[in-house]
């Protein structure tokens, strides 16, 4: 059955018709301020892998003779309270924002897409009781549950993931349990059963596929959120600890100079709102080159 | 209607019960000793004994679980260990605050949003509806920590017309209340936009523009009121996240409202109080989020209720 199949994909694609991925590389290359987005996310992943090398200052190098100065030639972003250079400092945090959101939202969306499968097919008491914790977990407004979270934890930037994982397994699990289920009764999934697929075959052969654009669009929106409630969490002081240059972490401590040094929380807060930007017009995009409704 | 609602309202329950569960076994789920924790590390064993019953850890599970219920029925919260104070007493105190921020919040950015998700929607692919997009994008990426500072530079250090910190008349609200509006008008602009493009396609539009009706009374008498019924829902949620979105800009403007308690509480460990706060944080959404699905039945005249 298998090599049918595989065959089947060959022929349609050398005879050149639209296969839904090449309909959405066309579509997707149509979205101007995406491209954009997913450019600048691309030189945010290099700088979170080289910035340790090619900073011109180290994170930890303090320097007492240059404390609290404004932007200039030899400290663009300026320096802090400890004389340390931002620039250097802001460029090494990219590396913790984006580990953190990508991590948390990713352990989120597989957690997420299992149950939504499971509940979703399966239906009786194992959905009630999967949509049941969802419901509870969806009675938390926002960032609270994730503050719940890091109380029970203890602050850290690890109980940060996991705080932030949790927060985004419901989402994943509810829109996932609804493609399922609209899925599960359509002919292609009657037809693998009647041939005696095994369930494991159908929900991950036939049924997760069905499911991936809508988990593509809510990952890539979901990252950018993480990052902020990350970010908020590290603000109130739940999050990273000092001396480690996470950028919600660098804005909070540039509270207590706020009246003489702009800088110090401007340029992190910056930092923050231009990665949850890319990645919110990243996700935008996607939506508008895989929704199947929207003319052009 | 009547019986849908009934119907809704009992939905609730079960999500309830389990949210009151969840929370009674949140401070119960703190690694190591709770009382020896609050404590602190210095105390003899006669003091964690005694913080021990003060949180009435010192009985069987079931009976705190019992003491626990049958207090909120009561409206005891438990002491908190900050304060010593009654928790009801302290987020009595703070509630009001909370509540006009809130509303203030949301009434601007309901306006706002409105607005800029008609301007772009009615202007679909134009300059217009790009600006309007971009703006509201922007808005929801904005860290809420930093617009806060950034007004606060602006506003009250440089041209001294705010307040920086506080609760103390209007003035303190204004831009606390502008700070977390922002990204709850930029949601509710995106959604209008999509929602009044949907509308703009059906077939009454088409009608009212060909009896020649002027494009503005097409938009705001046709198009406006039908996408008004899920933007309206939009907003009743938006209500609920505010709530919890208030945390962190109260903590930025040193507002005195149940978020900054709820961080006070945090940091000094004050469990009765964390417990009770994320209990009230998540009881506001559940009814807001009841009241919305309501509203929404009442609304949609599409809508079969049975």
């Amino acid at each position: 059955m298998a090599r049918v199949m595989t065959k089947e994909k060959t022929v349609t694609e050398s005879n050149d018709i639209k296969t839904p991925f090449k309909e959405f590389v066309r579509k997707f290359k149509k979205q101007k301020t995406a491209l954009v987005a997913l450019a600048f996310i691309c030189l945010l992943a290099i700088i979170a892998v080289i910035s340790y090398q090619v900073v011109p200052y180290g994170i930890n190098e303090y320097d007492y003779s240059a404390i609290m100065q404004g932007p200039s030639a030899k400290h663009i972003f300026g320096t802090d309270e400890f004389g340390r250079d931002l620039f250097s400092r802001i460029l090494c945090g990219t590396r913790i924002s984006l580990s953190v959101g990508l991590l948390s939202v990713s352990i989120g969306a597989i957690l997420g897409t299992i149950l939504g499968l499971l509940g979703g097919y399966y239906g009786g008491l194992l959905d009630a009781c999967i949509m049941r914790v969802c419901d509870v977990l969806f009675a938390f407004p926002g960032i609270i549950l994730a503050i719940a979270i890091v109380a029970i934890l203890g602050s850290g930037l690890y109980n940060v993931v996991i705080a932030v994982a949790v927060f985004s397994t419901p989402t994943f699990a509810r829109l996932v349990r609804s493609t399922t289920l609209s899925l599960k009764s359509s002919v292609f999934v009657q037809a693998a059963r009647n041939i005696g697929s095994s369930d494991r075959r159908i929900l991950f052969r036939h049924i997760l596929p069905g499911a991936i654009p809508n988990i593509i669009v809510q990952y890539t929106m979901s990252i950018g959120n993480s990052i902020l409630t990350a970010s908020s969490l590290s603000f109130l002081g739940m999050g990273a600890q000092p001396p480690t240059p996470e950028w919600g972490l660098l804005l909070s401590n540039g509270r207590n100079y706020m009246m003489s040094s702009w800088h110090i929380t401007f340029f992190p807060g910056l930092a923050i709102f231009l990665t949850v930007l890319s990645f919110n017009l990243l996700g935008d995009g996607l939506r508008d080159a895989l929704d199947p409704k929207l003319s052009e | 209607m009547l019986r849908y609602i009934v119907k809704r309202i009992i939905g609730v329950i079960p999500t309830l019960i389990l949210v009151v569960t969840f929370v009674f076994f949140f401070v119960r789920m703190i690694p190591g000793d709770p009382a020896r924790l609050v404590a602190g590390p210095q105390a003899t064993q006669e003091d964690v004994e005694l913080v021990r019953e003060q949180l009435g850890l010192n009985e069987s599970i079931p009976k705190q679980y019992v003491n626990y219920v049958s207090g909120l029925f009561h409206g005891d919260l438990g002491t908190s260990l900050r304060t010593k104070r009654p928790v009801a007493v302290e987020v009595a105190s703070r509630y009001g605050n909370t509540v006009q921020l809130t509303l203030l919040s949301l009434a601007w950015s309901s306006v706002v949003g409105i607005l800029l998700g008609v301007w772009s929607g009615r202007h679909r692919s134009k300059w217009q509806d790009y600006t309007g997009m971009t703006l509201a994008v922007s808005g929801i990426s904005l860290p809420s920590f930093w617009i806060g500072f950034i007004l606060i530079i602006i506003f009250s250090v440089n041209l001294k017309i705010f307040p920086t910190t506080g609760a103390d008349g209007f003035s303190s609200l204004v831009l606390p209340a502008f700070t977390l509006g922002t990204s709850v008008a930029a949601v509710v602009a995106r959604f209008t936009r999509s929602s009044l493009i949907e509308v703009m396609k059906e077939d009454y539009i088409r009608t009212a523009r060909a009896k020649g009706l002027r494009e503005k009374a097409v938009i705001w008498k046709h198009a406006f009121r039908n996408s008004m019924i899920s933007v309206v829902t939009v907003i009743g949620l938006q209500f609920g996240y505010l709530l919890g979105g208030s945390v962190v800009t109260e903590s930025v403007f040193a507002f005195p409202g149940l978020g900054s308690l709820l961080i006070e509480s945090v940091n000094y460990r004050d469990y009765p109080a964390i417990q009770s706060l994320i209990l009230i944080f998540s009881l506001h959404f559940l009814i807001i989020n009841l009241l919305v699905d309501v509203l929404y039945a009442l609304l949609n005249p599409e809508i079969q209720l049975g």
